[in-house]
């Protein structure tokens, strides 16, 4: 690492520095600074380059190829495992139940936040504790809480008996192919409901008391401030909350692999879920490798279309 | 005029409060009745209708747990591997985020932007690469293998740089001048102002990597270096298993997380929200 650090220098300070002998002192300075910066950088960027850049670059070659049983490259076939993705029914239905999945989870997820919100920005003593329970699910792992889902879903002690009081007929939550998805995704709403409430809450306090005094003023409403004034001022927070709650819903695995492996019918088989079935399971490191690096493709499309929507947003503003 | 006003003052804070906790239970009912399922007896789990809540408290369900698996060892794993995460994301984060801050060095916004690039890249789009690699290196099954994956962050380096970015500059002048060099001015001047920051970091990715799934199933198959989520897993796999003891397992692996939350709540937010919101 440390001996080319020099002739790097040289390069990226090539503008300024024509030449390697005879620096100026303060280009001697520039390229010591240099140094200094990148050996700070230096702990961060081995980590980087091993674990996400370069396995990301080795994710597209091994797309490329079919590999032996262990998972190493043996024939390159170029395009062919992204036409076998969509060739083959398994990963079109991965797509489309993850599309569905989050549109199940994302807009409930946003909804239900909003109002637990909404409630804890009320002016009342120890709201601070409600606020505390709201986001508690902050706390809370995917496995337990897909075990404690799972005991809710139960036929006999979960929650039907409860629903049944109330005269709902009986739900076959993660037993039928109809229900099942959607059963996940409320596992995944009340796992996200903590942090969109935590976000929410925090946008909220940052709206200016006085809108709402002059607001009073004119004679506005509680539903007229809401509709008026909240929720036009917390357009930009909806919205990075719509796309992190829609990169979680894509990454969705643990409630998956803990409630419904996958089925039944793989109505449950989400991206995630068929990545690690196929690599993991069948040893398709190739074909799995295609499918992760059309997620990559997924959430690059959706982060950019948020900064671009950022970007819209400050020069507006 | 005034009799009125207070009382429905009165009945309205009344009435707020009344929804407040009509909703608080709704979302803590899981875990609430996860801790009450906990307590009960095997008669009572079977008995219908069902108990909402436990005739005595009981502890024999946890015990149970302990002797069906592990749990204590598993828990140790989680601890370790969380505290190997929690710190080596403290030390690359800080050492980066000093540069990033105090740092005038060429490319600086290059290198940055690199940083953030990684928060954009999904772990699951580089999952198996990194299998293969772990198993190569012969990491599977050990607490490298576990946490040094993880051990830089971008999410973490951009909130301690916009911590940093608040303490003057004129302080680096100042210890410059008096001979003092960039490690020992890191080390004794911005760390000790930054430490509302580095404990936000450290409760941020202990929380993160305890909770972790995928990456400890796929590369820890002994028993001895299973982490705890994927240990609890496995408790619910055994048929004969009653739910009572399934869920006082969930109970003692949630303790920690949740004592965690309420003690830290503050920097926890903080940290959440660091990203989302200005100002």
């Amino acid at each position: 690492m440390e001996p080319k650090q020099p002739s790097n220098t040289h390069r990226l300070n090539g503008v300024e520095m024509p030449r390697r002998f005879g620096l100026t002192g303060r280009q001697r300075r520039a390229v010591k600074t240099f140094i200094l910066g990148i050996l700070y950088l230096t702990p961060s960027l081995i980590i980087f380059i091993s674990f996400v850049f370069i396995p990301l670059i080795r994710s597209f070659e091994l797309s490329t190829y079919l590999t032996d049983p262990i998972g190493r490259p043996a024939k390159f076939v170029g395009t062919l495992m992204y036409q076998r993705l969509f060739e083959t029914p398994v990963f079109m239905n991965s797509l489309t139940r993850s599309v569905q999945f989050v549109l199940y989870s994302v807009p409930t997820t946003i909804l239900i936040s909003l109002c637990l919100a909404l409630l804890g920005n009320l002016r009342l003593k120890r709201i601070d504790i409600f606020r505390m329970l709201f986001s508690s699910t902050i706390a809370v792992s995917g496995a337990t809480a897909s075990l404690m889902f799972l005991y809710l879903y139960h036929p006999t002690v979960g929650v039907n008996y409860w629903l049944g009081l109330l005269n709902v007929p009986e739900i076959p939550w993660l037993v039928s192919e109809k229900t099942a998805l959607f059963s996940v995704a409320l596992t995944t709403i009340w796992l996200q409901i903590g942090l969109n409430t935590v976000i929410l809450l925090a946008a909220m306090q940052t709206i200016p008391e006085e809108l709402y005094e002059s607001a009073m003023i004119d004679g506005a409403s509680a539903w007229n401030n809401l509709v008026y004034i909240t929720l036009p001022l917390l357009s930009s927070t909806f919205f990075f909350l719509l796309v992190v709650d829609m990169l979680a819903a894509f990454q969705t695995f643990t409630p998956i692999h803990i409630m419904t492996s996958g089925g039944p019918l793989d109505s449950t088989n989400l991206l995630v879920y068929s990545i690690y079935r196929e690599f993991y399971f069948n040893g398709k490191y190739g074909f799995a490798a295609a499918q992760s690096i059309m997620l990559f493709f997924i959430m690059l499309v959706l982060t950019v279309v948020q900064f671009a929507y950022i970007e819209k947003k400050v020069f507006y503003e | 005029m005034k009799q009125p006003f207070v009382t429905r003052r009165i009945v309205s804070h009344a009435l707020q409060y009344l929804i407040l906790i009509v909703a608080a239970l709704a979302v803590i009912y899981p875990v609430w009745s996860a801790f009450n399922i906990s307590m009960m007896s095997d008669v009572e789990i079977g008995a219908y209708p069902p108990r909402l809540i436990p005739s005595a408290i009981r502890l024999e369900n946890f015990q149970r747990a302990l002797q069906q698996a592990p749990l204590m060892r598993y828990l140790t794993n989680s601890v370790v591997q969380s505290l190997l995460v929690m710190v080596g994301q403290l030390i690359t984060a800080c050492l980066a985020a000093y540069a990033f801050a105090f740092i005038d060095f060429k490319g600086r916004n290059f290198f940055f932007l690199v940083f953030l690039s990684t928060m954009m890249i999904p772990w699951e789009a580089t999952i198996i690469p990194n299998y293969l690699t772990i198993q190569r290196l012969g990491w599977t099954d050990t607490f490298q293998g576990l946490a040094v994956p993880f051990m830089a962050t971008g999410f973490g380096t951009f909130l301690l740089r916009q911590f940093f970015l608040k303490i003057p500059r004129e302080l680096q002048d100042a210890a410059t001048i008096d001979g003092c060099n960039s490690l020992r001015f890191l080390l004794t001047i911005v760390l000790p102002l930054a430490r509302p920051a580095l404990g936000t970091l450290a409760v941020y990715s202990f929380l993160q990597t305890y909770n972790q799934y995928l990456w400890p199933l796929l590369i820890t198959n002994d028993p001895n270096m299973r982490t705890v989520q994927i240990g609890i897993a496995l408790l619910q796999d055994e048929e004969r298993l009653m739910i009572n003891t399934v869920m006082a397992g969930v109970t003692m692996i949630l303790l920690p997380t949740l004592t965690l939350f309420v003690v830290s709540n503050r920097q926890l937010i903080r940290g959440l929200t660091a990203g989302a919101v200005k100002g």
